[in-house]
């Protein structure tokens, strides 16, 4: 449900980006991490609803799910959390802390150009 | 195609507000925690117990966070704590903007703890951030013991568990083992209380609890 606040921000971030460049957004690349709760699904949908009737309205959406880390409590090893089987992946221990997990960051944006611009409309 | 970099935190304001919220609560000195559960576990009903029971001995102030209807904050007025509603109005977490203006309504300065009661829900209130010292999950045991292994976000980022309503054990199929094995599975420190806030078993470890992380709160000045 939290992807609608999600998307408003994204949709506000991305115009102001928009006006300050005097160009046409098309995409956008967003990170987050495991514990982050967005489903890539619902976000789209929520981002293409609102975006719908502004200069946004192209834009899709990628996003990228970063692994959760975790720190072995007993070799150190740094690893890929699998929640299905959280255990160090070198010595299989279970005794691990959890690293940060990542935040949710608008990495970057694409614009169309002048150029591809007048393609497109040939 | 022109590509620009941003690399910038889609939730930044709920992030810089919630760092606002809690170096205002570190200035002070004061322990607030962010209750989490899904609607019905009994989070209100273990407020009241525990705002009750700890009456003379900790001082509670309340902030209710629920999509409609101010029934929460009634009933915890009736035990004279302070406390402040919010209507979210259909948003499904509250959010540290909110909490920044609930903090200005509670006499923050009168009081030792501040609970936080999050809109019934498991899934998105753990994606913000108040200012918390820490959450505590409420988990009841007719909710079904597998919630900590298909949840794990909330019960990765909590410092406690209530597992509440045991009470009802002998009537609904919920292995406490169980719960007790996933919710360690990613969060290795997680304490653990079995209570039933009706008849009020367990709860005593629930205040000690409290009362050492209020204790530690207040050497860290």
């Amino acid at each position: 449900m939290h992807e609608m606040i999600v998307a408003q921000y994204l949709l506000a971030q991305i115009t102001d980006e928009a006006v300050k460049q005097n160009a046409r957004p098309v995409a956008a690349k967003i990170s987050c991490g495991k514990l982050n709760a967005v489903n890539d699904e619902v976000l789209c949908f929520a981002f293409e609803a609102i975006a719908k009737d502004t200069l946004c309205r192209d834009v899709k959406l990628e996003i990228e799910h970063k692994p959760l880390q975790a720190k072995c409590k007993d070799c150190n090893q740094i690893f890929n959390v699998e929640f299905s089987k959280p255990q160090c992946k070198k010595c299989e221990s279970r005794d691990f802390e959890l690293l940060p997990d990542a935040p949710l960051i608008l990495e970057e944006i694409e614009f169309q150009t002048e150029k591809n611009h007048e393609k497109n409309k040939n | 195609m022109k590509k620009i970099k941003i690399e910038k935190k889609i939730l930044s304001e709920n992030q810089r507000c919630s760092i606002e919220n809690k170096s205002f609560l570190a200035e002070r000195n004061k322990l607030c925690l962010n209750m989490i559960s899904s609607p019905g576990s009994g989070k209100t009903t273990i407020l009241v117990r525990t705002i009750t029971e700890l009456q003379g001995r900790i001082k509670i102030g309340v902030i209710e966070g629920d999509v409609q209807t101010d029934i929460d904050a009634e009933r915890i007025r009736a035990t004279e704590a302070p406390v402040v509603q919010i209507n979210t109005e259909g948003a499904c977490h509250l959010s540290a903007v909110q909490i920044k203006k609930a903090l200005k309504k509670l006499p923050v300065d009168d009081l030792d703890l501040i609970l936080i009661e999050n809109v019934g829900n498991l899934v998105c209130p753990s994606a913000f951030e108040l200012g918390e010292a820490g959450k505590v999950v409420v988990l009841s045991v007719a909710e079904g013991d597998d919630k900590p292994a298909k949840y794990p976000a909330i019960f990765a980022k909590s410092k406690a568990l209530l597992i509440n309503k045991t009470d009802l054990l002998g009537h609904v199929d919920f292995d406490i083992e169980r719960a007790k094995t996933d919710a360690r599975r990613l969060n290795k420190t997680i304490e653990i209380f079995p209570v039933s806030a009706k008849t009020g078993q367990g709860m005593a470890d629930w205040y000690d609890w409290l009362t050492k992380t209020l204790k530690r709160t207040n050497s860290q000045q």
